[in-house]
């Protein structure tokens, strides 16, 4: 393939990275305070990417720059929500640094920046590649939690991402350097290729296999490397927490699924034990630990570590139909969470944020609809029919049955039952007590159209949950 | 040369060799002992170099200004323009007392000094004197050039820190930021150099600048040219550029607390590294060897036997070359008065760099589009 | 053979100064000896004839990231007593992990795969081989797109070090020259008629 074709294929990332560079160099000559034109190009450049994307999903995988980028449905499918999922994290971000006087038109270049980290981590067909996306990505968001430096828990809070996350890409090369030194690859295909043959090599293999998924553990935020998760999300300022909790976990996923099924594949039994002590490990600590939280960023930290926990049962599955699960399970996951974090966001006010369980209390009265759309969120995140995270749940433990893993399968909707106590006291909060004080719900009518919207897409794709099922099944499909 | 070259070597290294070293290590022995006189023979006229440039500098502002300079210590009781009085500062430099203050860090304080001389002295082992003479014909020399002006801040910030001096620090800290930032452009205008010439050997940059002296690089570079040559004077600590030391501020900086031959290392390393950025300077920019009668007289004439050995290429090019900038370091002294560090600052980072980055992509242009007569 | 003594000279070297990096207390002498290690793996590299990667390794990180590096720990007063606190507590486990690491890594490291015949010996490259270029080579074709990429990196580096460390610019009190020579003598002074006060 000609340099012209090859570089085609990349167009959007290329695009984004322009429009990067331009509204940077936009932002530093504006002498708006509100930062209104950094605003408006940075959604316009991710409009534009969105649609380069999804204008040119392709049917059959394509590589490029000696095949170190790949260019197929997953990961188109996948870029699609992580730009449109980041529109919606910006609108609600804007509202929330205007609300906080924390704007800074550098949020809007780093998320940019983070936005094509998460890109280059969905197409990236070799290990290099995967680990450049995955520090442009981390690397911009440290620098956003730390943004509010009048706040001494948002710096706690980034030094504590800034270390440990060094450290799991600190552990993720030195798997990545294992394997490369038993392959003299760091290609996908030809990592499989190579593993597949030499079986006498592969104990080696395995050993450099567990320092990559201790990585993507990390980067994931699963138990038993989930220390940094709740002290981030309690302490970044809001709207970064909603960057973090949504689009990066769906890139941390196309990381996984790209090392493990299409760089280790032929080691499938022995990451599926491993995984399943993480599963475990995760959905336990998530759980349990999640009711005693009284913070509500907090217990959404805990409810995240849960949630990995049951993606990674779609991944043991070890089948198409496992992988879709999971995927289909990343997915609403980020819109649930997004809907979630948005209605903290609409809560609160400036120097005040709804950061206790007891803010919510009596949410119908001040507002019948915001607590329903909340009701709706909790009952998703909980699993309770015909919300999307009952589809979400019920895809990962049908495919886990079907391979076999009945135990497992017992395992984890026991915890889930465990799990839905803490979502479901939310709800109780909201309809049944009294609220301290009446005051008025303030947010512009754009805030509180979209948030409508992510609470009611939560409930329609819940009803017709086949819909996003077939995307992930033909994204997976090669 | 050759011939004094072969006499030694056969009169007096390979005995030595033989009597010193087992029969089979006999080789490497010759080898090592070959490099140590050819060390010997480039590093003595450098000292030598350093010692009267003191001098020199001490006549030239002193005429600049006004005054005669140095015009009294001379030899066997004539006084010769003063011209023993390096050897005369010399000898009081080395009887007097290395004071070593309480509290300081005797080690680091000790090896300070050293530290900041050996890279510029180390430096000279790729510098070609034509085109076969130089110590280490090596490809990636530019590079080594590169890092190893860029360990000259070593010395400053430990001598800075050893000497448990708050004046020491304050003059440490300056330095090490200014040297940080000058380093960076004067890195850029380098690859500046590597770009036109295609190579890393300093001896194939020289050869690409043949031609005449229009085809030498300070035409075709003179952005990266200046911002090198004033980068050098940055590097060197030297006025305008002087705020490590800054006599008025903090009182002498870096080297408040030595004294006697520990001080006058680091003179040495001040001096050796002007010598060494002059003599970059005319390799990269000005031609090397090279004649700037090249071009303007037929070939035959230059490489014809008496007229050729004095106006054809040659060594002495090289240091009538290295002179002038030697002088301008001087001239720059005596001219002008010492920037304010927020200047130095804004001056490497935000002029420099800049006109560097742009420069360098007008180079890659012009020798992609092969544009006469430098890149034809 | 002398290529050997120096190799053994250099990697013993090197393997004193990474202990001190460890063990020393002052951690300017720690960052010194840092700056040691990293010459004398610069000095193994040059042995292996990649005297670009050797010289990359002194420029980058002698030249430039130890220089910033020792420049922190100089200004910082770190007291070593607070932080050695809870050593003795902490140490059984951390000896456990270590121990534990030390033997599943042993297994798998001391197999007969890593034995040193396993591995190709060194060869000298030709005549007029050109370390660099052939690494400039391969970055600027093969490695394309990552070099891209690592560039994006140090851009996002360089703008989230400025948004987290520059505050708004203050208001100074520095003249400007040009104002103080353009200034007229109306500028300054008022002349003010006014009626003389009478006793009171």
């Amino acid at each position: 393939m000609s340099i012209s074709n090859e570089i085609l294929l990349a167009l959007p990332e290329l695009s984004l990275l322009s429009m990067a560079c331009l509204v940077l160099v936009v932002d530093a000559f504006s002498k708006d305070p509100d930062h209104r034109i950094t605003y408006w190009l940075t959604q316009i450049s991710l409009a534009i990417v969105f649609l380069l994307v999804f204008t040119s999903i392709p049917d059959e995988p394509r590589l490029a720059f000696h095949n170190s980028f790949i260019d197929d449905a997953m990961s188109s499918v996948l870029k699609c929500f992580i730009c449109a999922i980041t529109i919606i994290v910006f609108l609600y971000s804007y509202e929330y640094l205007k609300e906080n006087k924390l704007m800074k038109g550098e949020y809007f270049v780093l998320g940019l920046f983070a936005v094509l980290g998460m890109m280059i981590m969905s197409s990236a067909y070799s290990l290099l590649s995967i680990y450049l996306g995955l520090e442009l990505m981390s690397l911009s968001m440290y620098a956003m939690v730390a943004m509010n430096r009048k706040s001494a828990a948002a710096s706690e809070a980034a030094m504590k991402y800034f270390i440990l996350g060094a450290l799991a890409s600190g552990m993720l090369l030195y798997g990545i350097s294992m394997i490369y030194g038993l392959t003299s690859s760091i290609q996908f295909t030809e990592i499989a290729a190579i593993s597949m043959t030499s079986v006498e090599n592969s104990r080696f293999l395995v050993f450099g296999m567990i320092f990559m998924i201790i990585g993507i553990a990390f980067k994931l935020g699963a138990a038993p490397f989930h220390m940094w998760v709740p002290d981030v999300y309690q302490g970044a300022p809001t709207s970064v927490t909603l960057f973090i909790s949504t689009a990066p976990k769906l890139a941390a996923f196309a990381m996984a699924i790209r090392i493990l099924v299409d760089g280790l594949f032929p080691l499938v039994a022995d990451w599926q034990s491993i995984l399943m002590v993480l599963a475990v490990l995760s959905m336990a600590i998530g759980n349990i630990v999640a009711i005693s939280q009284t913070n509500i960023k907090r217990m959404l930290a805990y409810s995240t570590i849960a949630h990995v926990g049951y993606l990674f049962l779609g991944l043991i599955a070890g089948t198409i139909n496992g992988f879709a699960g999971s995927m289909f399970y990343i997915i609403s996951y980020a819109l649930m969470s997004m809907g979630t974090f948005g209605m903290i966001i609409l809560l609160g006010r400036y120097e005040f944020e709804a950061k206790n369980l007891e803010d919510f209390k009596g949410l119908s009265g001040r507002s019948p609809w915001f607590a329903f759309i909340m009701m709706c969120l909790m009952f998703s995140m909980a699993g309770v029919p015909p919300f999307l995270g009952f589809w979400s749940k019920w895809f990962v433990l049908k495919e886990l049955v079907a391979s076999g893993y009945f135990a497992l399968a017992a395992v984890s909707v026991v915890f889930s039952i465990i799990g839905a106590y803490y979502y479901l006291r939310i709800v109780k909060l909201m309809y049944f007590d009294k609220p301290d004080k009446m005051t008025a719900i303030k947010a512009t009518k754009q805030m509180r159209a979209v948030l409508t919207a992510n609470g009611l897409l939560i409930l329609v794709l819940g009803l017709l949950p086949n819909s996003l099922m077939q995307i992930c099944l033909t994204a997976l499909a090669h | 040369m050759e011939a004094i070259y072969q006499f030694i070597n056969q009169q007096l290294l390979m005995p030595m060799s033989a009597m010193m070293f087992p029969a089979d290590l006999q080789a490497e022995g010759l080898y090592l002992m070959q490099t140590s006189l050819k060390v010997m023979a480039i590093l003595s006229p450098v000292l030598f170099t350093v010692a009267y440039f003191t001098y020199a500098e001490r006549k030239i502002i002193g005429f600049i200004q006004g005054r005669i300079g140095p015009n009294r210590v001379g030899f066997f009781g004539f006084k010769l323009w003063g011209l023993g009085q390096p050897i005369a500062d010399a000898v009081k430099l080395i009887v007097k007392e290395i004071v070593i203050p309480s509290g300081a860090n005797k080690t680091l304080f000790v090896i300070a000094p050293i530290v900041s001389l050996a890279p510029s002295l180390a430096a000279w082992a790729v510098v070609p004197f034509d085109d076969t003479k130089v110590l280490a014909d090596i490809n990636a020399g530019l590079l080594y050039i590169l890092a190893l002006t860029s360990l000259a801040v070593y010395g400053v910030i430990i001598a800075g820190w050893a000497s448990n001096s708050k004046y020491a620090f304050l003059g440490a800290i300056r330095s090490a930021a200014q040297i940080v930032a000058y380093e960076i452009a004067m890195g850029f205008a380098l690859v500046g150099v590597l770009v036109a010439a295609g190579s890393l050997n300093l001896g194939d940059i020289v050869m690409a600048q043949s031609g005449s002296v229009f085809h030498w690089f300070w035409l075709p570079l003179l952005p990266l040219f200046l911002i090198y040559f004033i980068s050098g004077v940055a590097e060197t600590n030297r006025a305008p550029f002087d705020v490590a030391e800054g006599e008025s501020e903090i009182v002498a900086g870096f080297h408040v607390e030595y004294g006697g031959m520990a001080f006058s290392v680091f003179f040495m390393a001040e001096y050796a590294n002007m010598v060494l950025i002059s003599v970059l300077s005319a390799i990269m920019f000005l031609g090397g060897w090279l004649s700037p009668l090249q071009g303007i007289l037929p070939e035959s004439v230059l490489s014809s036997e008496v007229i050729g050995s004095l106006i054809g290429p040659g060594l002495h090019w090289l240091l009538i070359k290295t002179s002038i900038f030697m002088f301008f370091f001087l001239w720059l002294r005596a001219t002008f008065p010492r920037y304010r560090y927020d200047q130095i600052m804004r001056l490497g980072w935000k002029v420099f760099i800049p006109i560097t980055i742009v420069w360098l992509v007008v180079v890659s242009a012009l020798v992609v589009a092969g544009v006469p007569p430098w890149f034809d | 053979m002398i290529e050997l003594i120096v190799f053994y000279i250099f990697g013993a070297l090197l393997l004193g100064a990474a202990t001190m990096v460890v063990v020393m207390r002052n951690p300017v002498h720690a960052a010194l000896f840092l700056v040691l290690a990293f010459f004398c793996s610069a000095a193994i590299w040059l042995l292996l004839q990649a005297e670009f990667l050797a010289i990359a390794l002194v420029l980058v990180y002698v030249g430039a990231v130890m220089v910033l590096f020792l420049f922190v720990v100089m200004m910082l007063d770190i007291n070593m007593v607070t932080i050695r606190e809870g050593f003795a507590r902490y140490l059984p486990f951390g000896l456990f992990v270590a121990i534990l690491m030390f033997l599943v890594m042993g297994l798998v490291v001391s197999s007969d795969y890593f034995l040193s015949d396993a591995f190709s010996t060194f060869s000298h490259v030709r005549e007029g081989y050109s370390n660099t270029q052939h690494l400039g080579q391969t970055l600027y074709t093969e490695y394309l797109y990552q070099f891209e990429i690592a560039g994006a990196i140090l851009l996002v580096a360089i703008v989230a070090a400025i948004s987290l460390s520059m505050s708004k610019a203050k208001v100074t009190k520095a003249p400007n020259p040009g104002d103080q020579v353009t200034v007229k003598k109306q500028d300054r002074l008022r002349i003010v008629k006014m009626d003389a006060e009478g006793k009171e």
